[in-house]
């Protein structure tokens, strides 16, 4: 079972920001996006996720055409943690988490218990009874994810489950960075299939078993992290020399600029 | 709690004062003097029955839009509603001018048809406004919302020109928001129109609780944001429309008593809505008991009370909360 993008292109306001981009994301696996600034990356996303329609093409959420989905069975299958949340009303964090919990009717005792297990695993438990407002950058963003995870943590019967996440570790310090890339690929594990937007390549190389490369709306590469990163690739799109080495412990390409 | 019992004591004051025993024994049925019986059964207790559901109105509508706007400082005023019914209003007190009080229809005057009419059309219009296919944009309602209240301020201040003293009295009498002219059919018009929002904002108040998060946010959890939105707007101008309608301008209950109950309880719809009601209820007790009272033998307009009670008391929260961080 897949997420899929059959040869979306999308048109906004006289401009071209997505031309015809098919991508696979299967479930299980974990799929990265990488890409200079304004290549069209979360524009991506928005047409993945069914936030923005695209102008041409299909995106299909196990083997569903996305919008035949009624939003409700939609937010069953698929989560998404955008890159900023604006939030300015004084909710704790577990009321924050706990919203993850509005697409299932599983209870409430059952939602506590989740919640409670989900702020544990971002390492977040502490903040459980502090006010969302009063929290550091990092913090907000980890309770966030708590929220995301929260929504997908038992499985659908309606299908396999899939996790957008945008720049999820861009306020993370080294240790939480480390501790979603594991959180990630635990989901993979179960059977979750993971998109997520990174800027930093070696992140990206170390998790992904599938890197998308895009560059002006276009996709300029797909594949391994072996494959796709490239001295030539990354000079043709981010125009930085850079020598490819290996990761001496996880043997993964390793990306020195 | 509170709600009966400041109920029962407002009963008891006013111009002839009625003491508790003799109140409480009239509500039970086995009170002797008709006079107290007319006074209580026919002016203080639709009066009192009115307040607790115009208050309740104002504050749940105002706990609604704040929700939906993801803007504590909002209020139902925002969308046009307070606007649009002043117009209404004053052109029907200026147009209609000597008729006011002989021409009844069916016991509601004509202007509270005309501030129900106005400020319903100004909802709509500004809806309307900020709808395009993409659906509504709260902030180009917002916009909208000022820039219909700007237009309908300007077409008040038109129509005061044209109104002679007694109009202008009129007016700005009807602008301070007044409980006076309770009759139970009012009561029961507003009573109808405050059971059904009551009975309708929580089933969409986890969706509330969503929207905080922000609308694309609200969607991938599942809820049809442009559906919620419709629904909450047409269900508020309605309610406030009607209030407006039979008490005039308001002021304050809708904006500060959700925020008073969000300090104490936070921002959970689900309770925040029932809550802001219920405070709501009770202000606007309070401050009509008081409009009664403070100027034996004449009355104040209650908007003025509710501002002087309430102020002081928000003040003394945010003082308080400001200790405590």
């Amino acid at each position: 079972m897949t997420m899929s993008a059959r040869g979306i292109s999308l048109h906004l306001s006289g401009f071209d920001l997505l031309r015809n981009i098919s991508l696979e994301v299967e479930a299980g696996k974990v799929t990265t996006i990488v890409g200079p600034n304004g290549a069209g990356k979360s524009s991506l996303l928005k047409v993945l996720t069914g936030e923005m329609p695209p102008t041409a093409g299909d995106v299909y959420l196990n083997s569903r055409l996305l919008n035949q989905w009624s939003l409700l069975e939609k937010a069953q299958m698929l989560a998404v943690l955008p890159q900023h949340t604006l939030l300015n009303f004084s909710f704790t964090a577990d009321e924050v988490v706990g919203l993850g919990r509005i697409p299932h009717q599983t209870g409430s005792a059952k939602d506590v218990e989740i919640v409670a297990e989900a702020l544990e695993l971002v390492d977040a438990s502490y903040l459980q009874r502090r006010f969302y407002t009063q929290m550091s950058g990092g913090e907000k963003q980890r309770v966030q994810l708590a929220r995301v995870l929260a929504q997908i943590w038992q499985p659908s019967c309606l299908g396999e489950q899939f996790l957008v996440l945008d720049e999820p570790t861009s306020a993370f310090d080294l240790s939480h960075q480390k501790l979603t890339l594991d959180i990630v690929r635990q989901l993979a594990q179960k059977g979750v299939g993971v998109v997520m937007v990174v800027h930093d390549l070696n992140l990206a190389a170390r998790c992904a078993d599938n890197i998308v490369v895009i560059d002006g709306g276009v996709i300029a590469a797909q594949g391994s992290p072996e494959v796709v990163l490239t001295e030539t690739l990354i000079d043709k799109v981010f125009g930085v020399k850079s020598i490819i080495s290996e990761h001496p412990i996880t043997k993964r390409p390793l990306v020195i600029t | 709690m509170l709600l009966p019992v400041v109920a029962l004591l407002s009963l008891t004051v006013g111009t002839v004062s009625i003491s508790w025993v003799e109140a409480l024994r009239a509500v039970v049925g086995s009170s002797s003097a008709t006079q107290i019986d007319t006074i209580l059964f026919d002016i203080r207790l639709p009066r009192i029955l009115l307040a607790i559901f115009v208050g309740a109105v104002l504050a749940s509508t105002g706990a609604v839009m704040q929700g939906l706007f993801r803007n504590p400082l909002a209020d139902p005023s925002l969308i046009g509603v307070s606007s649009g019914a002043s117009v209404g209003a004053s052109l029907m007190i200026v147009t209609a001018g000597g008729f006011i009080q002989g021409s009844a229809l069916v016991g509601l005057s004509l202007v509270s048809i005309g501030a129900f009419v106005g400020g319903f059309t100004a909802t709509l219009l500004v809806y309307r406004l900020a709808t395009s296919g993409m659906g509504t944009s709260v902030t180009t309602m917002l916009l909208a919302g000022i820039a219909i209240g700007a237009l309908a301020g300007a077409l008040n201040s038109l129509l005061s020109y044209f109104s002679d003293n007694d109009m202008l009295r009129q007016i700005s009498l009807w602008q301070m928001g007044n409980l006076s002219g309770a009759s139970w059919l009012k009561v029961s018009i507003m009573g109808v129109v405050a059971i059904l929002l009551m009975g309708l904002f929580p089933r969409d108040s986890r969706a509330l609780n969503a929207l905080l998060l922000g609308e694309s946010e609200a969607r991938h959890l599942g809820i049809n944001v442009q559906r919620v939105k419709r629904r909450l707007i047409v269900l508020t101008a309605l309610g406030v429309g009607v209030s407006v309608a039979v008490a005039g301008l308001v002021g304050f209950v809708g904006l500060i008593m959700p925020h008073i109950i969000r300090l104490m309880i936070g921002p959970d719809h689900r309770w925040l809505i029932p809550a802001s009601g219920l405070a709501g209820a009770i202000l606007l007790v309070v401050a009509d008991s008081l409009a009664r009272v403070v100027v034996i033998p004449a009355e104040l307009p209650t908007g003025i009370l509710t501002a002087i009670l309430g102020a002081p008391f928000f003040v003394a929260l945010l003082l308080q909360q400001r200790k405590d961080v």
